[in-house]
C-alpha cells in the first residue's frame, strides 16, 4: 500500500494536488475521490471496479481520508475532497498509539471545541480520565503546551494537521474498555469451587440422556433415518396430547416450562385458578418490549404500566415498594430495559413459588408415550427403549424412573423391536 | 515536566514512558493476580468427576441427507426452529433455503458481495440475515410466492467498518447480534438499522459468537483472532468475563445447554471448555494424531458430546465428560467451515469447501 501512496505523491508523475474549491471556501492540498480512481485506472491498467475497491482499501486503511464527513472511510468516485496522511501517522510506523497520546488528543479536542467530543469519545474521555488519573495533570498540561504550539503555525497547516491528526484517531483509537479497569473488577468476582460446577455437568447430562435423541433414540423414530415425520408430528407446538418425555421436561426447571408454549398454557391455566395470572401477563409483556421494534417501546412502556403498574390497575402486580419506586422513576424516560428489575422480581416470584406448588399440585396430565414403529439404529448399541403399546395415562404423582406404566396390552400392536 | 515538541506533533521522551512502564506492570501483575485467584478454587479435574459415569459405547452416525446445489465453498448455515429447514451461505455469494428433509431448495438469494460468512434464521422463520465481505448484514424476508424476486426486499441492517463474520438473532426477529472483522461485535435494532449497543474489547477480527440460553438472558459469547473469548453483558456493553488459553485464533464458541459453560474451537487444534461460574478453562478436548484447526463446534442435545469440524475434513465427536474421542467421522472431502445441531437434537448439519452440507443422524 505504501509503495502506492508513494507513487502517488511523485511530483511528476504522481496526482495533481490542487487547492480544491468547494462553493466558495478553498481547501489546501487536496485531491478529489474521482482523481483518486483515474490516476489508480492510469498506472496500474486497471478497471474502474478495482481502482474504486483498491482506493477504498487505501482509505480504510488511514493513507488517504477523507475531509467531508471524516467518519465516513469510504472513497467516493465523485469530487469529494481527499488528502494524504503524512507519513508520521501511517499505521506501519512503529510508533504505537498509546493511550496517553489519546488521551492527549482528546483532551485537545475537547479545549479546542468547548466539550463537543462525540458519544463514544465522551466516553472513551472519562474512562480514561478515571483510568489514568494519576497522570491527568500531565495529560491537560501536554494538551495545551500542543495547542500553544500550534497556533504559531500558518492557518492553512493547521488545518492539515488537525485532519491528519483526526484522521490517525478514528483508526487507531486504541481499545479503551478492557486492561486495567476489567482486571480490577474480576478480581473481586465470586468463583464457584471447580467440584460444584463439574458435578453439575454429570447431573445435567444424567437428566437429559433420555431427552437427548442422538445419545438415546426418540419415539417413534428419528425422522432422519426412517423418513418418517411422525415424532416431529406429535411434537408439534399445540398438538392435542403431548408427549410423556415433554411434560418430563416442564419439570426440570421453570424456564423449560416457560419456553415450551404448551407449558406456558399450562402453567396460565394454573396461575389463573390461584387468582396470580397476571404475574405471568406482566412478564409476557416485558419480554416483548425487551425483544420487540425499538419504535414501539415507548408504546409498550405506557401499556404495561397502564395494565400492571399504575395504582389501580386491572392487573396489578405485587412488587416491592423499592422496586416499584425506582420502575415509576424510570418510566419517565422510557428505554427498552427499564422494565427488567420489576421482570426479574416478579419472573424469581413464580419461580420460586408458584412452579413449584404447580408441579406437586398437577392433577393427571394426559400424555402418551409413542410406540417404536420402525426398526431404527440409535447412534449407540446399547440402550434400549420400552414403550407401551398404547397411549397411556400418566400421571406426575405416580411417574417412577421415567419408563412408562401402560395400561395394559390392548389392542394389536406392532411389536417393538428392541436393540442389543 | 520536561518536554519537546516535533513539528507536527508534540511527544515528549521521558516522562509517560515511565508511566506507561508503571501502567503495564500494572496490568501484568494484576493479570497473574487473577491467574493465582482462579486457579485456589479449582480442586478437581473434570474427568476425574467424570470416572463415576458410565462410558460410551460403540458410537455410529452415519450422513442422512447431502445437500447439493452451492457452486463454491459452504462457509455458514443455521437452522430454522421448524426443525428441518436450514439456511445456507457460500462463498460466491449465494444464500440458499432448504427443507433439509426433503433436500429441496426453497429459496435462493445472490448476494452482490463474494464471501458470505455469515447467515441466520430468524425466530420465526419468515425470514434471513447474512452478510460476509460487503460489510453489512442484510435480513430478507422470506416470500410465499417463490417467483418474487427476494432481492428487492432486501434491508440493510448492520454497518461495520470490516467483514461482517458472524449474526445471529436474538430473541426476536427485531434485533439482530453481530461480530466483524472491525474487531467489535455489535446489536441492532433490524426495523430502523440503528445501532442498539456496540461492544469494544477483542485486539484483532472477532470470528463467532453465540448468545447464552439463560433465564435473564441478557449475554453472549465471543471469539477472535486475538486467542480470547469474551462473555459481554448486552445491556451495558461491558466485557464480564475473559479467557485467554487458547494458542491460536478461535473460530467457533458455543453455549452448554444449560448456559453455565461454553465450548470453544480453535486454529491451534483444540477445543476447549470453559466454566463460567468456576471462571476458568475446565477441559481440553486434543489429540496428537489431530493437528489441524477446529473451524466450529455444538452440543448434543443433553451436553454429553460435543460435535467438532475440523479443516483435515473430518469431524471428531468428544465425550465431554470423559474428555476422551468416541467417533471420528469421515465424509466430507473438503474442509468443515461449518456446523450445528438441529433445534430438537435429532441431528447436526455440517457444511463444507466442498460444496455440499450433510445431514447426520
Amino acid at each position: 500500500m505504501e509503495r502506492v501512496i508513494v507513487a502517488m505523491q511523485d511530483p511528476d508523475m504522481g496526482m495533481k494536488m490542487r487547492n480544491q474549491r468547494l462553493l466558495i471556501t478553498v481547501i489546501p492540498h487536496a485531491m478529489t475521490g474521482n482523481d483518486v480512481i483515474e490516476w489508480l485506472i492510469q498506472k496500474y491498467n486497471i478497471t474502474e471496479e478495482e481502482a474504486r475497491h483498491l482506493g477504498g482499501l487505501l482509505v480504510q486503511y488511514g493513507y488517504i481520508y477523507p475531509l467531508r464527513e471524516p467518519r465516513s472511510l469510504l472513497l467516493r468516485s465523485d469530487d469529494s475532497p481527499y488528502r494524504f496522511q503524512t507519513p508520521y501517522f501511517w499505521t506501519s510506523s512503529r510508533w504505537p498509539a498509546t493511550e496517553l497520546d489519546y488521551a492527549i488528543y482528546l483532551a485537545k479536542k475537547n479545549i479546542r471545541k468547548q466539550g463537543e467530543l462525540v458519544d463514544y469519545e465522551k466516553e472513551n474521555y472519562s474512562i480514561l480520565h478515571k483510568r489514568i488519573n494519576h497522570t491527568w495533570d500531565f495529560v491537560v498540561m501536554q494538551a495545551r503546551e500542543q495547542l500553544r504550539a500550534s497556533k504559531q503555525r500558518r492557518k492553512a497547516d493547521r488545518i492539515v494537521l488537525e485532519c491528519q491528526e483526526q484522521a490517525y484517531w478514528l483508526i487507531n483509537k486504541p481499545c479503551v474498555n478492557m486492561p486495567l479497569y476489567y482486571h480490577y473488577t474480576t478480581l473481586g468476582r465470586n468463583r464457584v469451587k471447580s467440584s460444584i460446577c463439574l458435578e453439575s455437568f454429570m447431573k445435567y447430562s444424567e437428566q437429559y440422556l433420555h431427552h437427548d435423541p442422538i445419545m438415546s433414540g426418540c419415539l417413534p423414530s428419528n425422522p432422519w433415518i426412517s423418513d418418517d415425520t411422525s415424532h416431529w408430528t406429535i411434537n408439534t407446538d399445540m398438538v392435542g396430547i403431548p408427549t410423556r418425555l415433554r411434560v418430563e421436561r416442564w419439570s426440570f426447571s421453570f424456564m423449560e416450562l416457560l419456553n415450551d408454549s404448551m407449558g406456558r398454557r399450562e402453567f396460565m391455566i394454573y396461575l389463573e385458578k390461584e387468582f396470580s395470572a397476571e404475574n405471568l401477563c406482566f412478564w409476557v409483556a416485558c419480554e416483548d418490549l425487551r425483544h420487540g421494534e425499538s419504535s414501539k417501546i415507548i408504546l409498550k412502556v405506557e401499556e404495561v404500566y397502564k395494565n400492571f403498574l399504575a395504582p389501580g390497575a386491572a392487573r396489578w402486580v405485587n412488587i416491592d415498594s423499592k422496586t416499584m419506586e425506582r420502575t415509576l422513576e424510570g418510566i419517565k424516560r422510557p428505554h427498552r430495559f427499564i422494565m427488567d428489575d420489576a421482570q426479574m422480581h416478579i419472573y424469581f416470584l413464580m419461580k420460586k413459588d408458584s412452579y413449584p406448588r404447580n408441579l406437586t399440585s398437577r392433577t393427571p396430565t394426559l400424555a402418551i408415550v409413542p410406540q417404536e414403529t420402525k426398526k431404527s439404529v440409535f447412534p449407540f448399541m446399547r440402550r434400549q427403549r420400552h414403550s407401551s403399546p398404547s397411549p397411556a395415562m400418566v400421571t406426575q404423582a405416580t411417574e417412577d424412573d421415567g419408563k412408562a406404566k401402560g395400561a395394559g396390552p390392548t389392542g394389536t400392536s406392532s411389536t417393538t423391536n428392541s436393540q442389543i | 515536566m520536561i518536554f519537546s515538541t516535533k513539528p507536527e506533533m508534540a511527544t515528549q521522551e521521558i516522562q509517560p514512558n515511565e508511566t506507561l512502564t508503571n501502567l503495564k506492570a500494572e496490568s501484568d501483575t494484576l493479570k497473574t493476580k487473577l491467574e493465582d485467584e482462579r486457579a485456589k478454587l479449582h480442586d478437581v479435574e473434570l474427568h476425574q468427576v467424570a470416572e463415576k459415569v458410565d462410558g460410551l459405547g460403540q458410537f455410529i452416525m452415519k450422513t442422512r441427507r447431502t445437500l447439493k446445489g452451492h457452486g463454491n465453498k459452504v462457509l455458514c448455515m443455521d437452522w430454522c426452529k421448524d426443525k428441518r429447514r436450514i439456511v445456507s451461505s457460500s462463498q460466491d455469494g449465494k444464500v440458499i433455503v432448504w427443507d433439509a428433509f426433503t433436500t429441496n431448495k426453497e429459496h435462493a438469494v445472490t448476494m452482490p458481495c463474494t464471501w458470505v460468512m455469515a447467515c441466520a434464521y430468524a425466530p420465526s422463520g419468515c425470514a434471513v440475515a447474512c452478510g460476509g465481505l460487503d460489510n453489512k448484514c442484510s435480513v430478507y424476508p422470506l416470500s410465499l410466492d417463490k417467483n418474487e424476486n427476494l432481492a428487492a426486499k432486501k434491508k440493510s441492517v448492520a454497518m461495520h467498518t470490516n467483514y461482517l463474520s458472524a449474526c445471529s438473532f436474538t430473541n426476536s426477529d427485531m434485533q439482530i447480534l453481530t461480530s466483524s472483522g472491525d474487531g467489535t461485535c455489535a446489536l441492532w435494532d433490524v426495523e430502523s438499522g440503528q445501532l442498539l449497543q456496540s461492544f469494544h474489547g477483542h485486539a484483532a477480527d472477532v470470528l463467532c459468537l453465540d448468545l447464552a440460553p439463560s433465564e435473564t438472558g441478557n449475554t453472549f459469547v465471543s471469539g477472535g483472532c486475538d486467542k480470547k473469548a469474551n462473555v459481554w453483558d448486552m445491556r451495558s456493553g461491558q466485557c464480564i468475563q475473559s479467557f485467554e488459553t487458547h494458542e491460536s485464533d478461535i473460530n467457533s464458541v458455543r453455549y452448554y445447554p444449560s448456559g453455565d459453560a461454553f465450548a470453544s474451537g480453535s486454529d491451534d487444534a483444540t477445543c476447549r471448555l470453559y466454566d463460567l461460574r468456576a471462571d476458568r478453562e475446565v477441559a481440553i478436548y486434543s489429540k496428537e494424531s489431530i493437528i489441524f484447526g477446529a473451524s466450529s463446534v455444538d452440543f448434543s442435545l443433553s451436553g454429553r458430546l460435543l460435535f467438532g469440524g475440523y479443516n483435515d475434513y473430518t469431524i471428531n465427536v468428544w465425550d465431554v465428560l470423559k474428555g476422551t474421542r468416541v467417533s471420528i467421522l469421515f465424509g466430507h472431502e473438503n474442509r468443515v467451515s461449518t456446523l450445528r445441531l438441529s433445534p430438537d437434537g435429532t441431528a447436526f448439519c455440517s457444511g463444507s469447501w466442498d460444496h455440499t452440507l450433510r445431514i447426520w443422524a
